[in-house]
């Protein structure tokens, strides 16, 4: 329509300039990223299996060997990459027995929530460990959740039975002043870290009221399952 | 060819490297990125792990914005910067996961944080885009070093302090009662803060030693 100005089309060819350049660093960008994701990504998966061994074989200590399982409306199922619900671990010890369950718990600490991996024996009906996860508690007060001796010893032997309908725990878990813990359900908190061992036995609690009574039934599954595999 | 104006290009010396560590100090003296330098210098593996991580992107967009400074346009020159600092900090947030989890956590969102590190968006601009490939590599060398080194400084001192290890090794006996506050946010200040007075009482004493030796 109208003619041309030399202006105008300086500026078409320089926005033409920076879009081309713009173009061209993206793509270079993208490149680079796309080559380290694939590079690593075996690598990061390793870790991260690494790391979800190490936790598992923490909390279930007699276990060698392990299988991760799915929960979602009450069955159970063989974890794949597909499969939703809660993540189940199976522990199996030397005679390829189930030596335990291990499973994640998260309630809110004193600063973010703290995620921690916990063990249970069916045997004994009590938890046999955690693992802290995830937390940012406060160095040096909040932290000791996982530094502090005396408060890991709580969890060796932590009752967590069922009672007679197997709808909920008899004696809900629960954290007790420091000193004052006289049954074998109860924890005895950090002085100092009163919130912090609040959390931890809330998160305990609120993750057994609910998948135990759920994976009672479900406990013969997996040693079936763990036979199955055996003839294979 | 290009509009800006060349500057005539001086050769690569030892100064070029050597001015990031002591000179133009990027956390010393020119108290840039302050954000990583006060957040994860609570251990000294930490400040190490990010002083080396803010040095690879440092040295890897250095390069590749000295690499294209002729064809990037003014307009969009720090779009095209923020890209490339981008994808070099994603790089080395993949590198970090594939070298150790445990790390990667202790050193949290602050990975990813080096994107908006003004110093590496600083040198960028007004060191990489005006000098050539070998020079900006040079420069990145030292500022990353001297960062590291910055790091260290206070991630060594807020450790041995506030939880009484050396790299995790304890360095006293168990009745020794560390100052927890050094390893809480406060403690960075602390430190930055006493590092802060020695560089000044240095620099100031050299000053005077220079005056003297003139006026004598």
């Amino acid at each position: 329509m109208s003619t041309v100005t030399p202006a105008q089309n300086s500026n078409t060819q320089n926005s033409a300039k920076m879009i081309k350049t713009l173009t061209l660093i993206a793509m270079i960008s993208g490149l680079l990223v796309v080559l380290t994701f694939e590079l690593t990504r075996p690598l990061i998966a390793e870790n991260q299996r690494i790391a979800v061994e190490q936790a598992i074989y923490q909390v279930i200590p007699e276990a060698v060997d392990w299988q991760e399982y799915r929960l979602s409306d009450g069955k159970l199922l063989v974890a794949s990459e597909t499969t939703e619900g809660i993540s189940i671990y199976a522990g199996f010890n030397q005679a390829g027995a189930l030596a335990g369950i291990a499973s994640e718990a998260v309630a809110q600490g004193y600063a973010d929530s703290i995620r921690l991996l916990y063990g249970y024996n069916p045997a004994c009906e009590c938890i046999t460990g955690i693992k802290i996860l995830k937390s940012a508690e406060t160095p040096g007060l909040g932290d000791k959740i996982f530094k502090d001796l005396d408060f890991i010893a709580n969890f060796k032997a932590l009752e967590a039975k069922l009672n007679g309908e197997q709808s909920a725990l008899e004696n809900a878990i629960i954290t007790v002043k420091h000193g004052e813990k006289t049954q074998p359900w109860q924890i005895d908190a950090i002085s100092g870290a009163t919130v912090s061992s609040r959390a931890v036995g809330k998160a305990l609690n609120d993750s057994a009221q609910y998948l135990l009574p759920r994976m009672v039934n479900q406990l013969t599954t997996i040693k079936q399952m763990s036979m199955e595999d055996e003839t294979k | 060819m290009s509009s800006r104006p060349r500057i005539k290009e001086t050769p690569v010396t030892m100064d070029t490297f050597l001015k990031g560590i002591w000179e133009e100090n990027p956390v010393f003296v020119m108290l840039l990125g302050m954000c990583p330098v006060l957040a994860v210098t609570n251990s000294t593996i930490n400040a190490l792990a990010m002083g080396i991580a803010t040095t690879f992107v440092l040295l890897g967009s250095s390069a590749l914005v000295s690499l294209l400074r002729r064809g990037i346009p003014k307009q969009v020159r720090i779009a095209t910067y923020i890209i490339i600092i981008a994808t070099f900090v994603t790089i080395v947030d993949y590198l970090i996961q594939a070298i150790s989890l445990e790390l990667y956590n202790a050193l949290g969102a602050f990975i990813q944080l080096i994107v908006v590190n003004c110093m590496i968006l600083g040198r960028a601009e007004s060191y990489a885009s005006r000098n050539n490939v070998t020079k900006s590599v040079v420069s990145a060398l030292g500022m990353g070093a001297g960062f590291t080194i910055a790091l260290l400084c206070l991630g060594t001192v807020r450790e041995i302090l506030g939880a009484g290890t050396l790299l995790g090794f304890p360095l006293f006996g168990a009745d020794f009662e560390p100052w927890v506050v050094m390893i809480l946010p406060p403690g960075g200040f602390f430190v930055l803060g006493s590092w802060l007075l020695i560089f000044a009482l240095l620099k100031q004493r050299k000053t005077k030693m220079e005056e003297l030796t003139r006026a004598h």
